[in-house]
């Protein structure tokens, strides 16, 4: 837009757009914040002062989070999600890249079969139901490998890994094919090393679905000392009552600070994210816009 | 670099050779073997985990039992269809397939523009500092679990919640929204709005950079102003943008996301919330009912997989974009 055009009707226009892009940015952040804040409130003085809140009200009280941190499941729940997410992640990586390799070679035989393979499977699947008795079947219930293996690769994902991967140009590749270097030298000195960004977006995409993971583990996992951080907090935010939350006996602290204990452990468990994202943020930005030149 | 010339050719200089199919294909698996072992893992793991599961759906023909298993439980009444007459004459069919559809159309005809206005808005914003503000603000809530996000909708319209408050102050009784079934899809929907409309508009920004700005210089000159050009360059400029993603959005119609659906219901609002999926996942895994609810599950993809086939065919007319 090389011409200024500052005309009235332009600038109510800018005026109006300013205002909705400010509203925009309150009503996304608000939540959060009141959360926030409400998770340091004296919840007495919550329950008199429904409504909006812009500051946490006093007695400030660091209870709720004393009981969130201290809680055994809590600590398992966080125990459990980085493991699954660190072994998770690197069975992801393996096997994606891996896989992406193979696929975006030209000359091999059975490429097109197995793609056709591997993509058949976005359109079509078992179900729900059969997905489960499948896992029962192989012996996986109760498993945290219930939780990284049959999710191994994504197909989203090993697209767009492979598209990477068949932009690297040709004459680097043939030229160490035709002095005998093997797949895996390939893939180790070559490919990989030059597709270290988009290795990066896969690392956040797949750390960030581990992290945010729930359903499988609820339909998988019996044993509650096994549950990752999330299906931990959606037992607790189901809850109305805290002893069933905590695991513990009903005092009257606890009774008081129902609410109060689910805002802390939304802080608790949405912290790392939201630390991290503004750093991350353009590797994510960076992962939608290679998918979408390929997609 | 192409070479006409073929390693089958005997003036190649090395031996002729075959070009036959099973001499080729030994030969691919000799000299690239190293690279089938590198995709072997996941050959595997796509067979044991989205092949298999395929199979087990033969059950929705059955009277599935886990004692038995699959191939031990014996075929359902009516030529293996019982269960499939037993849903569509149930008391909830209508009711499922109802919620399904008015759940899938207003979270697609509300939260599938919204992203691609806020992009145009986006677009017109001239100082760029504030831009990327708005831009890395909105997309935060994209990345906040379901989980958070869900308990989060619950606390805040609970009927002391900071929502039901802010409603009370324009004379709404307050209640919890989540206990009335009239008001869940407007939570359901607008609360993905909240949460999609920043990461959405990512794509349509790009798009939009995309767009010949001599294009607009054109359209300046016949005397078109901001709006016109927005309405003859820049939606068209889009559209190939807009129609996949309207396409991708319209292969899931019908199987509205259970995650979400499951953590914002109750007992006391299937009335509006309880969705196909959101059925399959209680007869199935909540009261062990197999291959009833293997069947309904099985009706639902066979509808989503016609519907991609209907839209995609409708697109592929209209214009030449299709998913295929």
């Amino acid at each position: 837009m090389l011409m200024k055009d500052h005309s009235f009707g332009y600038r109510v226009f800018t005026a109006t757009n300013t205002l909705f892009m400010i509203l925009l940015v309150v009503v996304t952040a608000y939540p959060l914040y009141f959360v926030l804040i409400a998770s340091f409130s004296d919840p007495a003085e919550l329950s008199l002062h429904p409504g909006i809140l812009l500051l946490p009200l006093k007695p400030y009280t660091l209870s709720a989070y004393k009981m969130v941190l201290d809680n055994p499941l809590i600590t398992s729940g966080f125990k459990n999600t980085l493991f699954i997410l660190t072994v998770g992640v690197a069975v992801n990586l393996l096997l994606t890249v891996m896989a992406a390799y193979v696929l975006s070679l030209k000359d091999l035989m059975l490429k097109n079969p197995v793609t056709f393979f591997i993509i058949f499977t976005m359109y079509f699947s078992g179900g729900m139901i059969p997905s489960y008795l499948n896992i029962r079947d192989l012996g996986l219930i109760d498993s945290l490998w219930s939780l990284i293996i049959p999710g191994a690769i994504s197909t989203t994902n090993l697209i767009i890994m492979k598209t990477a991967f068949q932009g690297i140009p040709d004459s680097l590749t043939e030229s160490a094919r035709l002095d005998g270097a093997s797949h895996v030298k390939i893939l180790t000195r070559i490919m990989v090393p030059l597709s270290v960004p988009t290795i990066a977006v896969m690392v956040l995409y797949y750390g960030v679905g581990h992290w945010n993971s729930w359903f499988s583990a609820s339909i998988y996992l019996q044993d509650n000392r096994k549950f990752p951080l999330q299906l931990v907090m959606r037992n607790i935010l189901n809850a109305t009552q805290v002893s069933s939350m905590l695991g513990g006996a009903d005092t009257d602290e606890m009774a008081r600070l129902v609410e109060l204990i689910k805002y802390a452990l939304i802080v608790v468990s949405t912290f790392p994210i939201l630390a991290l994202y503004p750093f991350l943020q353009k590797y994510f930005v960076k992962g939608v816009m290679i998918g979408a030149i390929k997609g | 670099m192409q070479t006409v010339l073929k390693t089958s050719d005997a003036s190649y200089g090395g031996p002729a050779r075959s070009t036959a199919f099973f001499p080729r294909l030994v030969r691919d698996l000799r000299r690239n073997f190293s690279a089938y072992l590198l995709i072997l893992p996941a050959v595997i793991i796509y067979l044991l985990f989205a092949y298999k599961p395929m199979y087990g759906v033969i059950i929705a023909f059955k009277n599935f039992s886990p004692a038995a298993g699959i191939l031990g439980s014996e075929w359902a009444d009516s030529f293996g269809m019982q269960n499939f007459i037993d849903f569509f004459g149930s008391y909830y069919f209508w009711r499922l397939l109802k919620n399904t559809v008015v759940i899938s159309i207003t979270s697609l005809a509300f939260g599938f523009p919204a992203p691609i206005i806020l992009a145009l808005l986006l677009n017109e914003i001239r100082n760029e500092k504030f831009k990327r503000t708005v831009q890395t603000i909105s997309y935060m809530p994209h990345f906040i679990s379901l989980v958070v996000v869900c308990g989060l909708i619950k606390l805040l319209t609970a009927d002391t919640g900071v929502i039901v408050q802010m409603m009370s102050a324009f004379g709404f009784t307050p209640v919890s929204l989540l206990s009335k079934p009239q008001y869940f899809v407007p939570v359901y929907v607008i609360s993905g709005i909240w949460q999609e409309i920043g990461w959405g508009s990512i794509l349509y920004l790009a798009a939009l950079t995309g767009i010949d700005p001599g294009l607009y210089e054109a359209a300046k000159i016949d005397g078109a102003n901001r709006w016109k050009q927005t309405l003859h360059v820049t939606l068209p400029g889009i559209s190939g943008t807009i129609v996949i993603m309207l396409l991708f959005r319209l292969g899931g119609v019908m199987s509205v996301g259970y995650e979400k659906i499951i953590l914002l219901y109750n007992e006391g609002i299937y009335d509006t919330a309880d969705v196909i999926s959101s059925f399959v996942y209680r007869k199935g895994l909540q009261q062990y009912q197999w291959s009833y609810s293997t069947a309904v599950g099985l009706f639902n993809s066979v509808i989503n997989f016609i519907l991609i086939v209907i839209f995609n065919k409708i697109s592929r007319k209209l214009s030449d974009i299709s998913l295929w």
